[in-house]
């Protein structure tokens, strides 16, 4: 049978190996560098068909991705320009004014059916949860171990509040996000359920259960959402949520679940407390309500890179026939090596 | 063995020898002893006194490692450090254990400590080879005076200054010994110093007289001896000494200094009395390092490196400009921009108000983040991949040579990838391209040639020719051997019946004919050995006095015995089939021994009565002998002239052969005045010498020519042929004659029919006139401009490049003219002509010269490759990038200094073609491959720190970090520079292009 663009080595390599055998000399296959290769020549019709053959898997998968990605309905409201008054000019004092009511409502519409689970994420831009301080700002034990909650290396400079440890210590927990939403579906009520919304391991293994908060946002400059010091770290989901820090500076977290299905043009009224500062670094802030598909939320880059690598080949086939058709070449033509060129008139 | 030592028991060769091997020391001045630099007081014979008297000498023990047990740490870590790329590892690991760290320090330190121990380890079994060796030597025996005349074996280490010590014959000596005496009756003693110069030559150190009757172990009871001499030095061929004996005080000289590591020839046992021990020896104080070389690669390698430290400083730099931009930013009056990072509260690394700093911290944060561009197992995964490639050269069942059981052994591993990129290869000629196995082929007897051999170059001329000629005696002779079937002897391939099976009886000129071959038996300084078959067998200087003792005895005269004033031949009476041997004993008066100025050697014998003539057999070059001859001794100078010129055409090495009969009265005139010479202790000793031997060494008879073969290795000419086709270029240069190298070049298809050949030679009518004149100044200039203008006569002649292919030139210049073109101020138009030359062929070149033309083709920056056997080569070996030796005939020293040794020089071809080949690609892909991974992996990282505002993050966790290099990626990378091919060896050959 022939292997036409595959040269088999190990059948040109009777040379030497049969040689008379020496009783000082190790002669195997593997010591004289004999043992079969296969190294495959590029052929036009060996590179036609494996940029068909990518082309052809490629596309497919591509079409398939998008198609889920395009079934995915998401409705993505950024409110933080929108919930502070038109009247206020200083934003940043506006939302560092504790005293002031800053609830915000917002009315949202469903633009197509919404099969339950519904994810409720908020989205914030701007924020750099990957600072190299920020990021180390935490100390894993003492999140873990009631008897170590006096550990508080690492945790500059959110440590100690009057000599005494925080319990959760470090910048991360201190500026948990503190905004909180409410949805009424036509006027209902829409209960969201906001268990089971951090990791499984997080919350058995990196959070103890028989940790409790202490000294929590109790300093003079208050970052983000205070802990309920009766519940145990492992059941303060936002928290464990928020501390799993994001790669990027633009970021969703999963805020809750909704187990109800809304039909097309249902209106959603959000109740908010606009609580969290993103002015002061430009930040944006959006809630985003999303279903799911087997692929995820709603992401198209997959199915495009599929498609753009997919019909990448295919070009690239159609081209390589094209030429290959118009001007062909014998293979291995030794006129076209570089020191040939010369002679060869090129 | 035995029945030899046992002859030469009672021979006073000292009388027999005349030249330098006996030459007295010069005289040094003595006066300077005692002084500073000449203060070492030996007490001979009372070792323990020296301490007493409050000396401290170093023991005998020596250590040629590098490390002890206590410094090996911190030694071999200072060593590892000082390269820049673990330098640069260390520092950024040690700021790892600072908060400066974007990452865990182990994550820096494991990969730095794997890498390093690795390297140490490595270290570490090469030294501790290197203590097995030092063990070996140290553990060595000899025998050591212990009082009373008994002689105890001791170990050499310890050997204390002072002790006599007795060494046996073909014994290393084991410290730096005065000679004291030997089994010889005068004192002397042959020495081989092939570990300290490399010659092999036998050299002939000589006791003090005063000293040369201690024959017996018991003489050194209550010997007390008190020598004073200089301080421990390096310089092998200088000694100053005297010895306090007997009330006397004696001079010594470097005749009676036996260094350490040469051994004992010839000589059944001496005493000495040690007098440097240790590393006080002069071989331990001369011990260098030899010089180290690094490939082209490795080289270009470093660029990269210093080139990816810049990117990386500067991807750095910008990484800290933004850093400090941004952190700045965070803080504006009082404000807090990312209040989540505490701007107000922040350690000085992230401080607002101290922007500038920080952005420092953040650069050394940076450099140490990046660092993943510079791959820290670069050197060690090269190091491996290059020991475990010449692995498989060694391996290479084709590079194996059968006959000698040695394979390929590449003893550097690290030039591997050189032999890919190998543009010209110098190579010696003898013993290299040539077996330096003497035959005796044909000869010129009264004018009549005799010997129908063939030899390979006159096959090559014929095939050149186009004659079938070459063919038909190669299957006539392949057929008379056939018939004859007598074995063939080694050295010896004449092939005549006119004189074998003593059939020159039958010939006019037999009295001639028989004079020719006693002359071949006696005038020599071969050593016969007779078997107990009565086989004679023939220890020889050279291989060519080998081949003539072995003809003569072919032919009927065997050269049987020596004794220290006569040799005996055994003649085989012609007019009888029977083996019935005539005994013909000549008292040996006088040996002029053959040295390369005189060019000639001759013997003084008495013939054996009746005639009882006295002879002087002499041979030697042509050049000197016919200017030698007799009016009447020219019978057949045309014919003989004519005969060896058709030699030397056809690569003959050739001697002309004549004698001369001495009356009573002119003999004891030479005699007299020959004695006198070599008593005169002047410095105008030897050219006394030399001008007796001249007086007596004229008025010759000629006898005839012999012409000796040195064959060609196998597969030779093909080799260089198919070397030549993959573009290398080859020089030869060799000691030999323009004629003799030319046709050797023919030989092995170096020198091909339709080349051009540039000769460049010292042969002017006007310039030999004024070396006659013998003004050295003028000479000089007249050469010179000579060398020139040939030079610049060849450069015209080459066409420039690109107006057609420089194939067919061929390069030829003799060693005066060399010694010219090598001047500064010539030797790169020489090297511009001979770049422009496919093959170039230096004759009679000196080793230095040797050396000279290496560095000199160096300088053109291209690789070189330079392949030789003997002694003469080592300089170019270890100038050339790679120094391949032959592990043959001519003992280990090029070996020694070459960084490849191959059996035969036909294994080149695969060597360079093949491995080379593979080597030069896999290493060369394999950087590639290290390069890009580690690139790419520090891109990805430092783009994700543009996303992460330049805070010095890193986007993968540590552990990865840390096993990046050490594991997840060394391993395929290494695979591939070790398995890869291209293209199998069976194409690398066929297409030698490829190289």
């Amino acid at each position: 049978h022939s292997c036409p663009m595959v040269l088999r080595i190990a059948e040109l390599t009777s040379f030497g190996a049969g040689a008379s055998a020496s009783t000082h000399q190790p002669n195997s296959k593997f010591t004289q560098q004999e043992l079969p290769a296969c190294k495959p020549i590029l052929t036009p019709k060996w590179v036609i068909s494996v940029f068909l053959l990518v082309g052809v898997i490629f596309v497919p998968i591509g079409v398939a991705s998008l198609l889920a990605s395009n079934k995915v309905v998401e409705i993505v409201d950024r409110y933080d320009d929108a919930c502070v008054p038109s009247n206020v000019t200083n934003k940043l004092a506006y939302i560092q004014n504790s005293t002031i009511s800053k609830t915000c409502r917002r009315t949202l519409k469903v633009p197509k059916d919404m099969k339950q689970p519904i994810f409720v994420y908020y989205q914030l831009n701007n924020f750099y949860q990957n600072h190299r301080r920020y990021v180390k700002s935490r100390n894993d034990q003492q999140l873990r171990d009631a008897s170590k909650a006096n550990e508080t290396t690492l945790c500059d400079p959110e440590k100690t509040r009057d000599g005494m440890a925080i319990v959760p210590c470090g910048l991360i927990a201190w500026s948990t996000f503190n905004d909180t939403y409410t949805f009424q579906h036509n006027t209902n009520n829409l209960s969201i359920d906001k268990t089971d919304i951090s990791w499984k391991s997080d919350r058995d293994h990196k959070f103890g259960s028989d940790v409790f908060p202490k000294n929590f946002q109790k300093g003079p400059l208050i970052g983000g959402k205070t802990l309920n010091e009766s519940i145990p770290l492992s059941e303060q989901e936002d928290l464990i949520v928020w501390m799993r820090t994001a790669a990027l500076p633009t970021f969703r977290k999963l805020y809750g679940r909704i187990y109800v299905d809304l039909k097309e043009n249902d209106t959603i009224t959000v109740t908010l407390d606009n609580n969290y500062n993103t002015y002061s670094f430009d930040g944006k802030k959006s809630l985003v309500l999303s279903t799911s598909t087997w692929l995820g939320g709603k992401n198209d880059f997959l199915g495009l890179a599929y498609l753009t690598v997919g019909g990448l080949c295919f070009f690239l086939a159609f081209a390589f026939t094209l030429l290959y058709l118009i001007k062909p070449r014998k293979l291995g033509d030794n006129n076209y090596l570089s020191w040939n060129r010369n002679s060869a008139g090129h | 063995m035995a029945r030899v030592r046992r002859r030469l028991e009672k021979l006073k060769l000292s009388t027999l020898y005349s030249f330098a091997l006996c030459a007295k020391g010069s005289t040094e001045d003595h006066s300077k002893i005692g002084t500073a630099g000449f203060s070492r007081v030996v007490y001979v014979n009372d070792p323990d006194r020296h301490e007493e008297e409050g000396f401290r000498y170093p023991r005998n023990e020596v250590s040629t490692t590098k490390y002890s047990l206590v410094t090996f740490v911190p030694k071999s870590l200072f060593e590892q450090f000082r390269r820049v790329a673990n330098f640069y590892f260390l520092v950024s690991g040690i700021l790892t254990l600072t908060p400066l760290a974007p990452y865990s320090a182990v994550s820096a330190l494991l990969p730095l400590s794997v890498v390093i121990t690795a390297t140490m380890l490595k270290e570490g079994v090469e030294d501790w080879r290197r203590k097995q060796q030092d063990i070996e030597l140290n553990n060595r025996i000899v025998k050591v005076h212990r009082g009373n005349g008994s002689f105890e074996e001791t170990k050499w280490k310890y050997i204390k200054i002072g002790d006599v010590i007795k060494v046996e014959k073909d014994n290393f000596f084991p410290a730096d010994l005065i000679l004291l005496s030997s089994n010889y009756p005068d004192g002397i003693c042959y020495v081989e110093t092939m570990n300290l110069d490399g010659e092999t030559n036998l050299k002939i150190k000589q006791a003090l007289e005063v000293t040369s009757d201690l024959q017996e172990d018991g003489d050194f009871t209550n010997l007390r001896q008190i020598i004073k001499c200089e301080d421990p030095n390096a310089n092998l061929y200088s000694f100053v000494g005297t010895m306090d004996y007997k009330g006397m005080r004696h001079p010594l000289s470097p005749q009676q200094l036996l260094l350490r590591d040469s051994k004992l020839r010839n000589t059944d046992y001496i005493y000495g009395a040690v007098i440097f021990t240790g590393h006080d020896t002069k071989v331990m104080q001369n011990a260098t390092e030899p010089p180290s070389k690094r490939s082209k690669i490795e080289k270009k390698m470093d660029y990269i490196i210093y080139l990816l430290l810049c990117s990386l400083l500067g991807i750095a730099l910008l990484g800290s400009v933004f850093f400090g931009i941004w952190t700045k930013a965070d803080l504006r009056n009082g404000e807090l921009k990312r209040w989540y990072l505490r701007p107000d509260d922040s350690t000085v690394f992230y401080d607002p108000k101290r922007a500038p700093l920080a952005s420092f911290c953040h650069l050394l944060t940076a450099l140490m983040l990046y660092n993943y561009f510079i791959p820290i197992s670069l050197y060690i995964s090269i190091e491996m991949v290059k020991i475990l490639q010449a692995v498989f050269i060694n391996q290479d069942i084709d590079m194996y040579d059968e006959e000698s059981d040695k394979p390929t052994h590449a003893r550097t591993s690290n030039l591997n990838e050189e032999l890919g990129q190998v543009d010209t290869i110098l190579s010696d000629k003898t013993g290299t391209l040539t077996c330096n196995m003497m035959e005796f082929i044909k000869c010129s007897i009264a004018g009549t040639a005799y010997g129908q051999s063939v030899t390979e170059v006159e096959k090559a001329m014929a095939l050149r020719k186009g004659v079938p000629l070459g063919d038909e005696i190669e299957a006539g002779g392949h057929k008379e051997k056939q018939i004859e079937e007598s074995p063939h002897v080694k050295g010896f391939n004449l092939k005549d019946p006119r004189i074998m099976d003593g059939n020159w009886i039958h010939e006019p000129n037999k009295d001639v004919i028989r004079d020719f071959f006693r002359l071949l038996a006696i005038c020599h300084t071969c050593i016969p050995e007779v078997d107990e078959t009565d086989k004679v067998s023939y220890e020889a200087e050279s291989p060519d006095e080998a081949a003539f003792v072995i003809a003569a005895r072919e032919l009927g005269f065997e050269f049987y015995k020596r004794t220290q004033t006569s040799i005996v031949i055994r003649e085989r009476d012609p007019n009888q089939n029977v083996a019935d041997y005539q005994y013909r004993k000549y008292e040996l008066l006088n040996v002029l021994e053959f040295s390369s100025s005189r060019r000639r050697m001759s013997v003084i014998v008495k013939e054996p009565e009746p005639e009882g003539r006295i002879l002087l057999f002499s041979k030697g070059a042509d050049s000197v002998m016919f200017t030698r001859l007799a009016p009447d001794g020219r019978k057949f100078e045309e014919e003989t002239k004519r005969h060896i010129n058709e030699y030397s055409d056809s690569g003959l090495r050739t001697l002309v052969l004549a004698y001369r009969v001495l009356d009573e009265k002119e003999y004891e005139n030479f005699a007299e005045k020959f004695r006198t010479a070599k008593i005169s202790g002047s410095a105008d000793r030897d050219e006394q010498i030399g001008e007796a031997a001249d007086s007596i060494e004229r008025d010759l008879i000629l006898l005839g020519a012999t012409a000796v073969e040195d064959k060609l290795q196998k597969g030779v000419p093909e080799c260089i042929d198919k070397l030549a086709q993959a573009g290398i270029k080859i020089w030869v240069l060799t000691g030999d004659k323009m004629e003799t190298a030319i046709n050797i070049g023919f030989a092995c298809s170096l020198l091909r029919q339709g080349m051009t050949q540039i000769i460049i030679a010292l042969e002017a009518p006007d310039i030999i006139a004024l070396e006659k004149n013998g003004d050295k100044d003028s000479i000089a200039k007249a050469s010179k401009q000579s060398v020139m203008g040939q030079i610049e006569d060849g450069i015209k002649q080459v066409p420039t490049l690109g107006q057609s292919s420089t194939e067919s030139f061929a390069l030829i210049i003799d060693g005066k003219s060399l010694t010219y073109a090598l001047e500064d101020d010539v030797k790169f138009k020489f090297l511009d002509l001979a770049v422009k030359c496919a093959s170039v062929i230096c004759c009679r070149s000196s080793p230095k010269q040797k050396a000279l033309v290496t560095r000199l083709v160096k300088h053109s920056d291209k690789v070189t490759l330079a392949i030789g056997d003997g002694a003469n080569d080592v300089g170019m070996l270890q100038e050339a990038d790679i120094g391949v030796g032959i592990s043959g005939v001519e003992g280990m020293q090029a070996v020694m200094a070459s960084d490849i040794a191959i059996a035969q020089f036909r294994f080149l071809e695969r060597l360079l073609l093949v491995h080379g080949h593979w080597c030069y690609r896999r290493i060369s892909v394999m950087i590639c491959y290290f390069f890009y991974k580690n690139v790419t992996f520090g891109v990805t990282i430092f783009l994700y720190e543009a996303f992460a505002s330049f805070s010095g993050k890193p986007a993968y966790n540590d552990w990865f970090l840390s096993l990046y290099n050490v594991f997840f990626t060394s391993l395929p990378v290494i695979a591939l520079g070790v398995f890869d091919q291209d293209v199998s060896s069976r194409l690398c050959l066929q297409f030698k292009t490829l190289h």
